[in-house]
């Protein structure tokens, strides 16, 4: 586990790697990358058990992470880069011809770290809560953690995703949605209005945390207070406060 | 030959379910699914087998795809539930994206294909089914015929590795495949050899087959007979090698023209050994309420269809 000081100077490495990345190319979703860089950095360097080298698909006896809102794909790319799973030079290939760093993630080009494609919106709690599930029939102690934008939650599918794993009470997962706001036709309120977020989750019968993303300290807090959560028959949300393109002045 | 014997008359969907409680047993990683259609589906005995394998969803199809993808990672073997048309239209992205993109090894088992729904009418009575699954890359796609068959290809789906899309059916059909022939994906069932007409059956019409086969052979048309059950990866072999001797195919099934087994065969055949062919399925139409055999008749998937056909396709040759 590293020191906040420590992850913090990684979460600058990081928002480094991702403007050049997209700067590199000129396509790609910089604010939303960058507003989710401390969540990222704190899962993979201090929250999670998991394994680079070699990369299990199954995953047994790790913590595992499933990125729904797809978009997002540069930070992830970075902080598995970071983190071991395939070589820092190679996001150098971001978006191009013939790269395993697609514009969104797949596991089709076998890129390590990635369990699922994301993309089109919407699907990533099932599939995380599927994992859940077959690590507890595996008597996998380990935990399963999603991220999700709060535009992508406009999806039917989350609704239907967030019923199952309260109905079959997947205590084992740990979901996070990026609060920053805005989505691709303008702020979020205006577009289609999220309402009360907390109520909503709660309602749907889940164990609702908050916590301000842009704050490395808080994230750390946070999600140990989430993990003290699982296990008590209810799944976990995290409604986390961003800000979209944290880090650049004039984004 | 063709006189194949009937051992009975049951659904294809209690093969499935047979198929399903026999393929639980020999691998402890078998789970099911189920979008609230469990006694339609006949996973009954699966679910009081193996309570702790079996997941209800509720009506929430999309979630379901995306949880038997899930299920995967670790290591499980995940066989979803629902009828035909919710299996594929409705949840077409989540099958794209969660399976057939990521590479996960889910087994979509889907009833109530086609029009022998019946009075349910065209809301439930998919024949697009086929088309849009074997349109996905790397998906597998079979059609069985009887009980028996469907019980060994939903056992040879389970020690497959890779995304499969099982269709079958809700009418009793008779039962004429041997109990205990073996299923082997991809590989035609050459059932009779014939060199005037080849007839290429899958589903519900191979039995329908069979009846016309007899009927032309009495006839004086000898017809080469081939049920295709896995429809995608298709066996082009023998189809080549069946219409290279007869000269004429007609294909049959219980979906649409377009996107089906008659328009596979038709591309295999244009490519590699071009011969004139009917085809016996829905043209471009939507279906309706209706009994089985009403709706078969109506529209044109019957015994008499397929001779008719055979003819057409026979007076063709060059």
């Amino acid at each position: 586990m590293k020191s906040t000081e420590e992850l913090n100077q990684i979460a600058h490495q990081v928002r480094r790697d991702i403007v050049r990345m997209v700067h590199a190319v000129n396509s790609g979703h910089p604010g939303g990358s960058l507003g989710c860089t401390d969540f990222f950095v704190a899962l993979y360097f201090h929250v999670m058990k998991h394994q680079s080298q070699p990369f299990e698909m199954d995953g047994h006896q790790e913590d595992l992470f499933f990125l729904s809102n797809g978009h997002i794909s540069p930070v992830w790319y970075s902080v598995l880069a970071r983190a071991g799973y395939f070589p820092v030079n190679e996001l150098a290939t971001f978006r191009k011809l013939n790269t395993r760093l697609q514009g969104h993630p797949t596991t089709h080009e076998g890129l390590p770290g990635i369990r699922m494609a994301s993309g089109s919106l919407g699907q990533g709690m099932s599939v995380a809560i599927g994992a859940a599930q077959a690590k507890k029939l595996n008597g996998d102690k380990q935990l399963v953690y999603t991220l999700h934008g709060d535009g992508e939650i406009q999806e039917g599918q989350i609704w239907e995703a967030a019923m199952y794993a309260a109905h079959h009470k997947v205590d084992n997962l740990i979901s996070t949605i990026d609060v920053n706001g805005q989505q691709i036709d303008g702020p979020t309120e205006k577009v289609m209005s999220l309402g009360n977020l907390r109520a909503k989750w709660e309602a749907f019968g889940w164990n609702v945390l908050e916590m301000d993303g842009n704050v490395m300290q808080n994230v750390i807090d946070s999600m140990a207070q989430a993990k003290a959560l699982t296990g008590k028959g209810q799944p976990i949300m995290i409604l986390m406060t961003t800000s979209m393109g944290k880090g650049v002045d004039f984004m | 030959m063709l006189n194949f014997e009937v051992t009975g008359s049951n659904d294809t969907r209690s093969g499935f379910g047979a198929g399903l409680l026999e393929a639980g047993k020999r691998n402890p990683n078998v789970v099911a699914l189920c979008a609230d259609l469990i006694g339609s589906l006949k996973m009954d005995a699966f679910m009081k087998e193996f309570p702790e394998r079996f997941f209800q969803v509720g009506i929430a199809e999309a979630n379901m795809m995306g949880v038997a993808a899930g299920l995967t990672i670790g290591g499980k073997i995940p066989f979803t539930g629902t009828f035909a048309n919710f299996s594929t239209g409705r949840v077409y992205d989540q099958i794209r994206q969660s399976i057939a993109y990521s590479d996960k090894n889910v087994k979509i088992c889907a009833s109530h294909a086609g029009l022998t729904l019946g009075e349910d009418g065209a809301t439930h009575q998919i024949l697009e089914d086929v088309g849009m699954m074997s349109m996905l890359p790397g998906m597998t796609v079979i059609n069985p015929c009887d009980y028996n068959q469907t019980k060994a290809a939903t056992m040879a789906i389970a020690e497959y590795e890779g995304p499969v899309y099982l269709r079958f059916g809700r009418p009793k059909v008779p039962i004429f495949v041997p109990a205990d022939m073996p299923f082997v994906i991809g590989k035609a069932w050459h059932m009779h050899e014939g060199k005037d007409v080849t007839i290429i059956a899958t589903g519900h019409l191979v039995w329908k087959a069979v009846e016309a086969a007899k009927d032309l052979e009495a006839q004086g048309i000898s017809v080469d007979l081939i049920n295709i059950h896995t429809i995608k990866p298709l066996d082009v072999d023998a189809i080549v090698k069946s219409a290279a001797k007869t000269g004429a195919v007609v294909t049959a099934e219980e979906h649409q023209m377009i996107g089906g087994l008659g328009s596979m065969v038709s591309a295999v055949l244009a490519q590699h050994q071009p011969t004139p062919l009917q085809m016996v399925a829905v043209d471009d139409s939507f279906g309706e309420s209706g009994t089985p055999e009403q709706l078969m008749q109506k529209y044109g998937l019957e015994s008499a269809n397929i001779i008719e056909a055979a003819k057409a396709v026979i007076a063709r040759k060059g």
